[in-house]
């Protein structure tokens, strides 16, 4: 509570007055990150419809935009911006290890089952 | 012998004690830590519904077409629209969070307190819209026919419009009495009848020349494949097995059961969630009001339960992603 409040965003581009300005500043961010999404998965131009690395263009960009939207959310409404670099390494970097551990393992699996699935040795669909 | 004190050389390093090295009080630290935990739990379930997806990537449900129901707008057909909305509230909800710890900062009792309650009041909103879009899911539209291997038949017209079974099955009074325990077999039971039998289904589709079936397989450009009509009314009177309306654990009309139940298990939990978040801001909301922190000069609760309501609304962000987006 004690410790002095950061208040730029944009590593510095941007630069609020209060605190209260800052948060404003932030929902104005997320909702024009989430009406990008909803616009764009309403729409899903064709464009966005090719793969990259066995996924979707458009499956993507909602990935990265989430984890944009899940930084400010931590950085700014739960003022990690403002702790130490121990804590905040302590939290930040333990959940994002474990997470993509954990969801390369299962959707790894998961594919493989697939495969399994579909090259014809097992049907499921009889 | 002088004394016992015993020199360690870390006097006055961080972490040589009597100091708070992460210059965050205990109860703020357990809080994150609680976090990272349960963030973990959440991204277990996130994972696993990725890894049922993974392995039904060509027939696994679109979501724009389960999810597009908005209150007061019946039989209109709008993707998205609601859960966008919800988002938006939950997001909402944590800015006015936000607020209250700021206030509280500043020991503004009276800003605190507004705060808080229009807090609550948007945790509130977000928990009945979640109740409405369970209901919904439950009931479910067009109805389904299950085949033997567990597979969905659904029915378009030839617009590609979804039907309802309800609107072209023929009823025949077959008389299928409901298995209560009383009768037959002790101690077993059958769940409600489904509302029509295949075999109405399949005469009324046989009446209607301009039904076709689509099954779950996606083709190459995302979309369900659709069956000729010679085809439909085979795989109909072959495989189909159960007529199915709305979801639940065991079968769900929008296509893989196991989506219904990531589907309930999740958003049932987040929903869970935020339920205690509300009772804790509202615990916190009494506090304020009666002085409890105004007289302890500090407002560090609003902080510590701030964080686990900006937690949420983090997870909803994914959930959003992850169930109605990709």
């Amino acid at each position: 509570m004690a410790h002095a409040q950061k208040l730029e965003i944009f590593r510095g581009t941007l630069k609020f007055k209060s605190n209260t300005d800052k948060i404003w500043g932030v929902l104005i961010l997320l909702s024009v990150i989430t009406a990008i999404e909803v616009v764009l998965g309403i729409y899903k131009p064709d464009i966005l419809m090719g793969h990259i690395a066995g996924m979707k263009v458009l499956n993507w960009i909602f990935i990265i935009l989430t984890i944009v939207k899940a930084y400010y959310i931590t950085w700014d409404f739960m003022h990690m911006r403002d702790e130490k670099a121990g804590l905040r390494n302590a939290v930040v970097w333990t959940a994002i290890f474990l997470i993509s551990y954990l969801s390369f393992v299962l959707l790894t699996e998961g594919g493989y089952i697939e495969s399994v699935y579909s090259s014809g040795y097992i049907t499921h669909d009889f | 012998m002088n004394n016992t004190v015993v020199n360690t050389g870390t006097e006055g390093k961080a972490w040589g004690g009597g100091k708070e090295p992460l210059d965050a009080s205990y109860g703020k630290m357990m809080m994150w830590f609680f976090i990272v935990s349960d963030a973990l739990t959440f991204s277990g379930f996130l994972a696993a519904y990725g890894f049922s997806r993974f392995k039904f990537i060509d027939s696994w449900p679109i979501a724009d077409e389960v999810f597009t129901h908005v209150p007061f707008m019946h039989g209109q057909d709008l993707p998205m629209i609601y859960v966008a909305f919800m988002t938006f509230v939950l997001i909402m909800s944590s800015v006015t969070m936000v607020l209250a710890v700021d206030a509280g900062h500043h020991l503004n009792k009276q800003k605190v307190t507004i705060y808080m309650f229009l807090t609550i009041i948007g945790g509130l909103i977000f928990v009945g819209s979640q109740a409405w879009e369970w209901n919904t899911f439950i009931k479910g539209e067009y109805g389904a026919v299950q085949t033997r291997s567990g597979n969905l038949l659904q029915f378009v017209n030839a617009e590609g419009h979804r039907v309802a079974i309800s609107d072209f099955a023929i009823a025949d009074h077959s008389d299928r009495a409901q298995h209560e325990k009383k009768n037959g077999l002790w101690f077993t039971s059958e769940g409600s009848l489904p509302p029509f039998s295949v075999n109405e289904v399949v005469k009324g589709f046989e009446a209607n020349e301009n039904i076709l079936i689509r099954t779950e397989v996606l083709n190459e450009n995302g979309q369900k494949t659709l069956l000729s009509r010679a085809e439909s009314i085979k795989q109909l009177k072959s495989n189909g097995q159960l007529v199915v309306q709305g979801a639940n654990l065991e079968v769900n009309e929008y296509g893989k059961p196991i989506f219904a139940d990531f589907f309930f298990f999740i958003t049932g939990f987040h929903g869970f969630h935020v339920l205690s978040g509300i009772v804790l801001n509202i615990i916190i909301f009494f506090n304020v009001l009666v002085g409890t922190y105004e007289r302890r000069k500090s407002y560090e609760m609003v902080e510590k339960v701030g964080l686990y309501w900006h937690f949420v609304d983090l997870v909803w962000v994914f959930v959003f992603t992850f169930f109605y987006l990709v």
